[in-house]
């Protein structure tokens, strides 16, 4: 993405070294976001890490990523996101309570490609309208969807109160139990998919996606199909909240419900990704992080305060106004997302090193 | 400055993760409080009496000269929140043992329930949590003490019954529910839709989405229905906008009767004038007569120690309820502590203090709680033990206690308690405890 016209262009270098540079940086970023997430994480944290702040953070990144597929790449704007990781996370529930044969994986994935459908419904507007009033039209998903929900009890096996808990957990004869586990199951679903998605944007249907983003009607003249690009990018952004749904209510919560999944929810992932970092994937990742973290940082911070400095409920406020602060703050330094940030300090890191005069 | 920050931020989460020595002598409590949202009246007073009694305790020497420690965490009634401090604050405090965990949330309980069992961490519900949590047998962690949601339910209905003049003439009754848009709203649906047909009144079931603060159409909806009664099953902010809309469209506010969590002054002061004569029911008066009030005022409050940030909410509705849920907390442990030592105790152990708990009048007069905290025996079998309420009518100042206890029919409703839990047991895998026969 980095990669402009521009700089192709520029033939002082060969372009085929630059490729490889580019390729390897990647490469290096990938290897230690793995060795990160997969080696040193699990070896070193506690329990309550695992189960309340690296299990949300991943879950968020993949329902970040999966708007962003939608928002960021295809540019069709959208608060149905919680719906659709309702749907996602209802539908792998009644597979697995009624039809138990099924393993959990093939659930999960059953709650995706519902999701999809779903997803793919409530795209058709994108046809007709665009940017707000297409934000709009997607509210109707979010009322409708939780409404359903809500209303016929049978998606919730007439639990009283409408709450469901999770199944027992267990993938190819492992039981999914502890804390650990659970987050290792959650990294091996959100890799997969990240990777998925990485594959995606970069092939032909990435850049059909960006095209219609750029210019909707150039990309029709160009000979890209308006209508079966935006349902692509619906269905499959669709698909990923779904998975993310069904990993919030079974490996993170172990309970839910359909209040769990309200427009607050949406508004939280749009925000992640503008936070993050519009049309990247790392910046769904990054504005999860900013997310989870800084509020539990905050909390913690509040609590290593002497009790009886501050009064209690003053003290939330607080923290309240800080997050707020910290949000304008960061978007007003750089309207291009964390996400940015990154990407100079690791120009700042090469440059330092040297990296990048040495490879010409 | 950015880096002062940077640093910042990485010591409060280290300080998380840091554990000093071990504290001889403490018992934790941990507190997933609530103090901004929408619900911040409910959460500042229950758990300022919660804190405010523990004080007391404190005071006294605490409990058989084991202090109570407590910290909080904010879950703004959030249940990701609300598990994350669970996550954070189950281990203890510095050592001190933690006792169990009061998170008062419906949400916030179901999300633990899985957990309190496999932590062996009690959980305790007052006045609400999972109906099916009744059944000791299936959730030995957990408590919903006092009253339990199919309870508060059914009595509610025979007030109503006894003010048609007898069960029978239920038949020519409406009543419509608004309730809140949560698990904890959406809870006794079931049973009302059950007592409906078994008493043949005709029954709407209305929602008010979170948080509640626009019924318009909720109450357009009553009035084309035309009920004899309005059930409200508020919580927060829905409450006064209740009681305000009603007037507006024309209802009579006492034929409003609110549930337990409809009950405080918070949620009929904002209402003010229109909110005269306004019904709901209790477990426990408003005042500061009872002597175990008069001891936190003098111990405590007056000592200005108090947690509550505005004095004049001590001894009102929610403000009593936290004390009486400290009294049953701190019961519990006293209970245990006569069993397995005068000691900081496990949260295994704390559970056994719960499921034991025997107040008759004698006890709470003891405590100075005769007339607040309701006489309660808990068992194997029964994790709610009390199942009795009173109702209340605003009088534009004060609470006037208008009925004797009212008692729900518990025998009607174990039934479908058993069902729910046998349900959840199946679901999860868990073999019930056998308990001693009733």
């Amino acid at each position: 993405m980095s990669f402009s016209t521009a700089q192709i262009l520029v033939p002082d270098r060969p372009v085929a070294s630059r490729l490889v540079q580019h390729k390897r940086s990647r490469w290096i970023g990938w290897v230690i976001g793995v060795a990160l997430f997969a080696l040193v994480l699990p070896l070193t944290v506690s329990d309550y890490w695992f189960s309340a702040i690296l299990i949300p953070l991943l879950i968020l990144s993949l329902a970040g990523l999966g708007l962003n597929l939608l928002t960021g790449y295809t540019g069709q704007l959208s608060l149905g996101s919680a719906a659709f990781m309702a749907v996602g996370v209802y539908t792998a529930y009644n597979l697995d309570l009624r039809v138990p044969e099924l393993p959990l994986l093939v659930s999960i994935l059953g709650g995706g490609v519902m999701a999809a459908l779903v997803a793919l419904v409530f795209g058709l507007p994108s046809l007709r309208i665009k940017g707000f009033y297409l934000l709009v039209s997607t509210l109707a998903a979010q009322f409708l969807i939780q409404w359903v929900l809500v209303k016929f009890g049978w998606f919730s096996n007439y639990n009283p109160s409408g709450v469901i808990s999770a199944p027992d957990l267990s993938v190819l004869g492992f039981e999914v139990e502890t804390p650990r586990a659970r987050y290792l199951l959650t990294l091996a679903i959100v890799a997969a998919l990240f990777w998925v998605a990485r594959n995606l944007v970069r092939g032909e249907t990435g850049r059909r996606w960006m095209a219609v983003r750029d210019k909707d009607v150039a990309a029709a003249t160009l000979g890209i199909a308006l209508l079966r690009t935006k349902l692509l990018a619906f269905a499959i952004s669709g698909f990923f909240l779904g998975v993310a749904g069904c990993l919030w209510g079974f490996l993170y919560l172990g309970t839910v419900e359909p209040h769990g999944f309200d427009l607050n929810r949406s508004f939280q992932i749009l925000f992640i990704i503008i936070i993050g970092g519009l049309g990247s994937l790392t910046g769904s990742i990054l504005g999860a992080a900013f997310f989870v973290f800084l509020p539990i940082a905050l909390s913690n911070l509040a609590g290593a305060l002497p009790v009886g400095t501050v009064d209690n409920g003053l003290l939330e406020n607080l923290q309240q106004v800080l997050f707020g602060a910290l949000i304008i703050f960061f978007l007003i330094r750089e309207p291009g997302g964390l996400v940015r940030y990154v990407q100079r300090a690791i120009q700042y890191v090469q440059h330092r090193l040297g990296i990048a005069r040495n490879s010409g | 400055m950015r880096h002062l920050f940077r640093k910042v931020i990485i010591a409060g989460l280290l300080s998380s993760s840091l554990t000093t020595a071990y504290a001889e002598g403490e018992q934790y409590f941990p507190l997933q409080s609530y103090r901004v949202g929408p619900y911040a009246a409910g959460g500042t007073g229950f758990f300022g009496g919660f804190i405010d009694y523990m004080q007391h305790v404190n005071q006294q020497g605490g409990v058989n000269g084991v202090k109570l420690v407590w910290s909080e965490c904010e879950t703004e009634y959030e249940t990701e929140k609300g598990v994350e401090c669970y996550e954070r604050l189950k281990g203890g405090l510095k050592g001190a043992p933690a006792a169990a965990t009061n998170p008062l949330s419906v949400g916030i309980a179901y999300a633990t329930l899985d957990r309190s069992r496999k932590d062996k961490l009690p959980l305790i519900t007052i006045n609400h949590g999972a109906t099916a949590s009744t059944d000791g047998r299936v959730f030995p962690y957990v408590f919903p003490l006092q009253l339990n949601p199919y309870s508060e339910v059914s009595a509610i209905v025979n007030y109503i019954a006894e003010k048609a003049g007898g069960k029978d003439k239920l038949s020519d009754v409406k009543i419509a529910t608004l309730y809140h848009g949560s698990p904890y709203g959406t809870e006794t649906n079931g049973v009302l839709e059950l007592l409906s047909k078994e008493y043949g009144f005709e029954l709407k079931l209305l929602e008010v989405p979170h948080p509640g603060n626009e019924q318009q159409a909720q109450w357009l909806q009553i009035r084309r229905f035309q009920p004899d009664w309005v059930i409200l099953r508020g919580w927060g902010v829905m409450n006064p906008v209740a009681i305000k809309t009603a007037k507006r469209y024309g209802f009579p506010v006492d034929r409003i009767i609110g549930n337990i969590w409809s009950n405080s002054e918070e949620d009929v002061r904002p209402a003010g004038d229109t909110a005269k004569g306004f019904v709901s029911i209790t477990t426990h008066p408003a005042g500061t007569d009872f002597p175990v009030l008069q001891g936190i005022k003098a111990s405590v409050v007056d000592a200005g120690k108090s947690d509550l940030q505005d004095p004049s909410r001590f001894g009102t509705v929610y403000y009593n309820l936290g004390v009486v849920n400290g009294i049953l907390n701190v019961e519990a442990v006293r209970l245990a502590q006569e069993k397995y030592g005068h000691k900081p105790l496990s949260g295994e152990q704390v559970r056994w203090g719960f499921e034991n708990l025997n107040l008759d009048n004698k006890r709470l007069e003891e405590l100075g709680a005769l007339g607040l905290v309701q006489p309660l025996e808990l068992s194997c079998y029964d994790h709610e033990g009390g199942g009795a309420v009173r109702f209340q009518q605003w009088d534009g100042q004060a609470w006037q206690v208008i009925s004797d206890w009212v008692q729900a029919d518990r025998q009607l409703l174990r039934p479908l308690i058993d069902k729910a839990s046998a349900q959840y047991a199946q679901e999860n895998g868990i073999t019930p405890r056998d308990c001693a026969p009733i």
